[in-house]
């Protein structure tokens, strides 16, 4: 193993063994013990994935197995990485943001018991994102996926005394259970008939792969693979309608909710589709489904944050329509745009996140958006980094988001495949409703009268959950008291949110020139000449200041100014003018306030459809069949002998008996009785 | 007329067990007072003995014995080795629950050496006979051991059920055997798969001996139409005695499967592959579903052993016996899947009884999901293990498990049958809800029950290793996977 | 041909014989008195009809049952017996085996007090 490899490995084991210290001695060490260990592995990890950035930048990549897991016929198992450009970019952005996370999580969760047990689980999980961005086969893809999944099931579920984060946490197990069941279908797929996990080899034999057809369906192989593939990208990256569980995962403290559930699991749908492109691209069906769910989850996740008063809901509404954006990115077969995107959103995000952490912070763990109002004076630096953070997502000219988003609505823009101009629509409508909620956010939070420290009746109403089973919340004092002021976070809060405001506003400017339109992707991303929209958007591209000027004058700048300006009116100039215009909404209200019913329609679909199973085979199978069908049925046929039986019976022995004496006889007919 | 003397040296282990269950028998009557280890650790020494034994005398080749009754080749080294570690593994966890219950007599550990005495010649069987005298010896211990707790009604019903519907199981395997014999006039297995190749046999005679033989077999590993059974006598009899009856006979039963039917019976693969599908399927799915019903733990996990032991006979089925005589790998592959999903279940079902009997004390049963809740709270070490235990049954990576459930997966596949494994797949995600379940009272609800936990330290120390090899087998498991299948190829030959 | 089929043909008719004249002979040589006692079959000791949920001591049936084992596998001896020359000292060696597995079933018999009726 060359130096290099070992530093490959030192990557992901560095949390690991923050982790593992954290975890199984979290009751005995000290709390500063716990944060300073796993702090040290993951700037380990950051600093050797800098390393190994600067190493790839030279060219050196790697590809190639570690440790051979298991081998069963010829199906090999390994352990193993793939550097490249796309991995280390990951990398990067895993480690960074999960150790400004980790930084902020010692002031967040400061007066919180479980203090150790979190910071083992944030570790775990840049372990498991690590792992799942750095393999070079499907097995250790897969392990990733579930690891990251499961990390986040028990972090959205952290607070286990609270039914709302138990029902959550078992929301989002059930939903991503059926994204994993196409996911694995998606692999087996391919398992079965590239023979092979590996990426490269699988790729290779991409040609062969795109003839074949599913085997007693006659489904092109490709495409159901890739279509498997992809609900698993849309339960892991909640695309519509497996999106349910997201806005739920709020539940969850804060500092995950910014590193899971927007700067990087979430992304994890959308780095394999990257990583499967050379798939991808063969399948244009395959292609179509994944921009028509994008471009819908896009605008219409947009729609519901803007009637959420829940802060943490708002962004999290936020991060769905933003994800339906690099998912549409991915099915016009933009896929360094989707990945520019992500990397992109998952500074800005994180910063708005751990602004909005702050906030709830300063208001002692109040929410609510409608007891806030006229932060700025209290809060400054939340108050200007969140308002970076909210410029950069609505595509303010200059600021990474604007760079990122731009791309991909010109990339939509030049697509031709089908459903692009329903995504077109859908991405500019995108850009109005993303300014308007989240200008309606910052105006509510930081301006306008001060509404904090009133008689906060109505504060457990905090979100619009519907379940509300909210009562359980009294084990932790929220709200401001009367008279008290919000304050300032400490440092080890605001620091981060400083250290992410940066690449929130630069990094976009900086590297849209080698990702988009250079050859960073080269030999990474795979597309086909006829889908290849980004060498057309790049005919118009000359340099990122001149496409920052050139923002100015287009419509989505112009869509996202009404939207801010919209929001001003609403909120700032005339503030009774939502209450009044409600009324005119009301139908389209309910609606939203319902989440267009997609909780009520897996309930009744999965949920109930699960439930019946289980109950039309008990009834059917055990009652009906068994008892009533072969018992009772077969009675009537030799009524004299059953009855004799019956008179004798002393209990369910009989038909037990009676059970295996009539299986032999079907066997018998079966195999005998037609020849 | 002079016997020539057989070679006892290939069934020295059986010779060894038999033997010292009469020590053990005349030891627990003449022991002292103060001596009320003795049968115990004479037991345990037994056991150890006998896994030194098998491994001592384990040789490369098959060795025929007793007049070409009784084999001893690689694939009963393999599983009898197992056999001892998961009987002393059963008598470690089971003594505590035992005293506590005044049932730790010598009867028990007598007849749990003849039952171990029983599932050794069945698995060494290479005659019918033998195999039916294993099988016989096994269930009468077993039978009487239901029955252990003369005071409850439910173990005496339990057992009485178990009784009866054994008793017309054996029924049902010997009619088989007189027809397979009156079709090919020998009992010998490696003889009756030589006769079938005689075009004189008759075909339609052996189909129907053939219907019940497998009838036998599914009643005997608890398969759907022939597993109802199981709930009962699981629930009824006392936690130690399921623990047996759950873990160590499964080996037999999987070693009766490829005895009678791959060693005897291979060119009719077609008529009990397809039986054994229908069989297998409909286990997955009854197994799952309705094990989501129950609310009691022994009863969840009987249905659960339906639908494992379903998933073990897909294995079975997948194999392609056509390519035997040209060695092909994929053969004992498909045959290597079972055993090892075999014993990977034998290991997690040992573990999750085994915590069941960890919770409990005098007085107080845990049974009903009930008693699960909180267990973190009062032990976090053993609900880590009963949550390894639930994710390896419900296939999560990386527990033996779903190495398990993918080896034979992949045999399904590789052998053509892709909806069926795509349909055992979604019953496997069906069913991995209520080993969630499991995880979930564990982890998220308030215990019922806060009494710490009381348990001698090597059953602590035992389970802890059960839990670690559930762990670590998931994580290495090609040693033992291409153990089963070399040991699978080698009895083929 | 059929003359070979003679001596069982002779066979059936001694066995008919032995049947048949034993009961003729008792029912014409007998004193025949008879009273309700002798005319109920004879079951095990009891009542032919009666409750099923009568109480009966267990003791009898297990000194039966141990009765039954040890009988049963008492007569091997006498085929052992007989071929006790040809089979030499390999058959004498297992049939002490097999004593010896019995003799320990019995010290278990005895020493859990089965044997005793009190």
């Amino acid at each position: 193993m060359t130096s290099m490899q070992k530093l490959y490995l030192l990557v992901p084991l560095a949390p690991l063994f923050g982790a593992a210290i954290a975890g199984l001695f979290c009751r005995v060490i000290p709390r500063w013990v716990a944060h300073s260990v796993t702090i040290l592995g993951v700037a380990v990890a950051l600093v050797a994935s800098w390393v190994i950035f600067k190493d790839v930048q030279a060219g050196n990549t790697f590809n190639g197995a570690l440790y051979t897991w298991a081998t069963s016929g010829n199906l090999k198992m390994e352990i193993g990485f793939q550097i490249d450009k796309l991995t280390v970019m990951m990398m990067m952005v895993v480690t960074s943001v999960s150790l400004m996370v980790h930084v902020y999580t010692i002031g967040y969760m400061a007066e919180d018991p479980g203090y150790n047990r979190f910071f083992s689980y944030i570790s775990l999980f840049t372990f498991s994102m690590l792992m799942l961005v750095m393999s070079n086969n499907f097995v250790q893809l897969f392990f990733g996926w579930e690891a990251v999944g499961l990390v986040s099931y028990l972090l959205i579920g952290f607070w286990f005394k609270r039914p709302t984060a138990v029902y959550a946490n078992l929301k989002a197990f059930l939903v991503n259970r059926v994204g994993d069941f196409g996911f694995l279908l998606g692999i087996g797929l391919i398992a079965a008939y590239a023979g092979t996990l590996n990426y490269a080899e699988v790729f290779a034999k991409r040609e062969e792969l795109v003839a074949m057809t599913v085997a007693g369906t006659g489904w092109p192989l490709l495409t159901a693979a890739c279509i498997g593939l992809f609900i698993g990208a849309m339960g892991k990256s909640a695309q519509v309608p497996l999106h349910v569980w997201l806005p739920d995962s709020m539940e969850g403290p804060t500092p995950i909710s910014a590193l899971i559930h927007a700067a990087t699991m979430v992304t994890a749908g959308i780095f394999m589709v990257t990583r499967m492109s050379p798939l991808f691209e063969l399948s244009e069906t395959a292609l179509s489904f994944v921009l028509v769910i994008g471009a819908t989850t896009a605008l219409f996740m947009g729609f519901l944050g803007i009637i959420q008063n829940d802060i943490k809901r708002v962004v999290a509404y936020s991060t769905l329509s933003q994800l339906g954006y690099m998912t549409v990115a991915l099915g016009v077969s933009a896929y360094s745009a989707a990945v520019f995107h992500l990397m992109t959103h998952a500074f800005f995000k994180a910063l708005l996140f751990l602004g909005a952490g702050s906030v709830i912070m300063g208001m002692h763990h109040d929410q609510d958006m409608r007891n806030m109002g006229g932060l700025w004076k209290y809060m400054p630096l939340t108050w200007i980094t969140s308002l970076i953070g909210s410029l950069a997502l609505i595509g303010v000219p200059f600021l990474s988001g604007f760079y990122s988003k731009d791309s991909i609505i010109e990339a939509v823009h030049f697509s031709n495949i089908p459903g692009a101009g329903y995504a077109y629509f859908c991405v500019v409508a995108g850009v109005f409703i993303t300014a308007f909620y989240s200008f309606r956010m910052y105006f509510r939070v930081f301006h306008g009268p001060e509404n904090f420290g009133k008689a906060h009746d109505d504060h457990h109403a905090h979100g619009d959950d519907h379940h509300g089973d909210d009562d359980d919340h009294h084990d932790e004092h929220h709200g401001l008291a009367p008279g008290q002021k919000p304050h300032e976070s400490p440092w080890v809060v605001w620091l981060p949110l400083v250290l992410l405001a940066v690449p929130s506003m630069f990094i976009g400017y900086y590297t849209i020139q080698p990702m988009l339109f250079g050859d960073w992707f080269a030999g990474i991303v795979t597309v086909l000449p006829q889908h290849d929209v980004l060498a057309k958007a790049g005919e118009h591209f000359h340099s990122a200041a001149g496409m920052a000027m050139h923002g100015f004058t287009a419509l989505p700048f112009w869509l996202a100014l009404g939207g801010v300006v919209l929001a001003w009116v609403m909120y700032i100039l005339v503030p009774s003018l939502p209450g009044r215009i409600a009324p005119l909404f009301a139908p389209i209200t309910k609606v939203l306030e319902n989440k267009y019913f997609f909780d009520r329609f897996n309930e009744i679909v999965f949920a109930g459809g699960a439930r019946l199973l289980g109950r039309g085979l008990w009834a059917a199978g055990d009652r009906t069949i068994i008892d009533g069908v072969l018992v009772n049925g077969s009675a009537s046929a030799v009524g004299a002998v059953a009855r004799l039986a019956r008179g004798i019976q002393t209990g369910y022995i009989y038909r037990y008996a009676f059970a295996m004496v009539i299986g032999v006889c079907l066997l018998l007919v079966w195999r005998l009785g037609f020849k | 007329m002079n016997f020539p003397l057989p070679d006892f040296f290939p069934a020295s282990a059986e010779i060894f067990v038999l033997v010292m269950a009469c020590v053990v028998l005349l030891a627990d009557l003449f022991k002292s007072e103060r001596q009320g280890w003795l049968p115990y650790l004479l037991t345990l020494a037994t056991l150890a003995g006998a896994l030194a034994i098998q491994v001592g005398t384990a040789g490369a080749d098959t060795t025929l014995t007793f007049s070409g009754m009784f084999v001893d080749d690689r694939l009963s080294d393999v599983l009898k080795s197992c056999l001892y570690i998961t009987v002393f593994a059963v008598v470690v966890y089971s003594r505590d629950y035992l005293m506590a219950r005044g049932l730790e007599r010598g009867e028990y550990y007598l007849l749990v050496l003849f039952a171990t005495l029983g599932m050794q010649v069945m698995i060494s069987a290479n005659h019918f006979l033998t195999l039916y005298l294993g099988l016989e010896l096994l269930s009468l211990a077993i039978y009487a051991l239901v029955a252990l707790d003369r005071e409850s009604a439910r173990s005496t019903e339990a057992a009485m059920k178990y009784f009866v519907l054994g008793a017309l199981a054996s029924g049902l395997l010997l009619y088989g055997m007189s027809m397979i014999y009156g079709a090919t006039g020998t009992l010998e297995i490696s003889a009756i798969a030589r006769k079938l190749s005689d075009p004189a046999t008759n075909m339609d005679v052996l189909r129907f001996g053939l219907v019940f033989l497998v009838a036998g077999l599914a009643f005997k590993i608890g398969v759907v139409p022939f597993h109802m059974w199981i709930p009962d006598v699981y629930h009824g009899a006392p936690t130690a005695i399921t623990l047996l009856i759950g873990s160590a006979p499964k080996l037999a039963g999987f070693s009766m499967a490829i005895r009678l039917l791959v060693d005897g019976l291979p060119t009719l693969a077609v008529e009990w592959q397809q039986m054994l599908m229908m069989l297998a399927v409909l286990s997955i799915a009854l197994g799952n579903v309705v094990a989501i019903a129950q609310t009691n733990v022994k009863r969840m996990l009987a249905y659960s052993t339906i639908s494992h032991m379903g998933f073990m006979l897909l294995g079975l089925v997948s194999g392609v016996i056509e390519l035997r005589a040209s060695g092909d790998i994929q053969l004992s592959y498909a045959f290597g899947s079972a055993m090892f999903y075999t014993i990977a279940y034998v290991l997690m079902s040992a573990a999750a009884f085994g915590v069941l009997l960890l919770l409990t004390r005098a007085g107080v049963e845990a049974e009903t999901l009930d008693d699960l809740k909180g267990l973190n709270r009062r032990s976090p070490w053993f609900a880590a293990v009963l949550m390894m235990v639930m994710f390896s049954m419900a296939g999560i990576p990386f527990f033996i498990g779903f190495f398990a459930k993918l080896a034979v997966l992949q045999a399904v596949v590789a052998a053509g049958y892709l909806y069926t494994a795509v349909f055992a797949v979604m019953l496997s995600l069906i069913g991995a809800f209520f080993y969630l379940r499991v995880v979930k009272l564990m982890y998220f609800d308030e215990p019922l029950d806060t009494a710490p936990l009381v348990a001698s330290s090597e059953m602590r120390a035992l389970l802890s290793v059960n839990a670690l090899a559930i762990a670590v087998i998931g994580l290495m498991p090609q040693s033992l996977l291409t153990l089963c299948a070399t040991a699978l190829g080698q009895a083929m030959k | 041909m059929l003359i070979e089929y003679f001596p069982i043909l002779l066979f059936i008719l001694i066995g008919i014989g032995f049947g048949f004249v034993p009961m003729i002979a008792g029912k014409l040589v007998g004193p025949s008195k008879p009273d309700p006692e002798k005319l109920s079959p004879y079951e095990c000791g009891f009542e032919a009809f009666e409750d099923t949920r009568m109480k009966f001591d267990v003791r009898y049936y297990l000194v039966a049952i141990l009765f039954i084992l040890f009988d049963l596998e008492i007569a091997f001896l006498f085929p052992w017996a007989i071929v006790l020359e040809e089979i030499g000292m390999f058959g004498f060696v297992a049939m002490m085996i097999f004593l010896g597995i019995l003799v320990v079933g019995f010290i278990y018999e005895w020493k859990k007090g089965a044997l005793d009726w009190e």
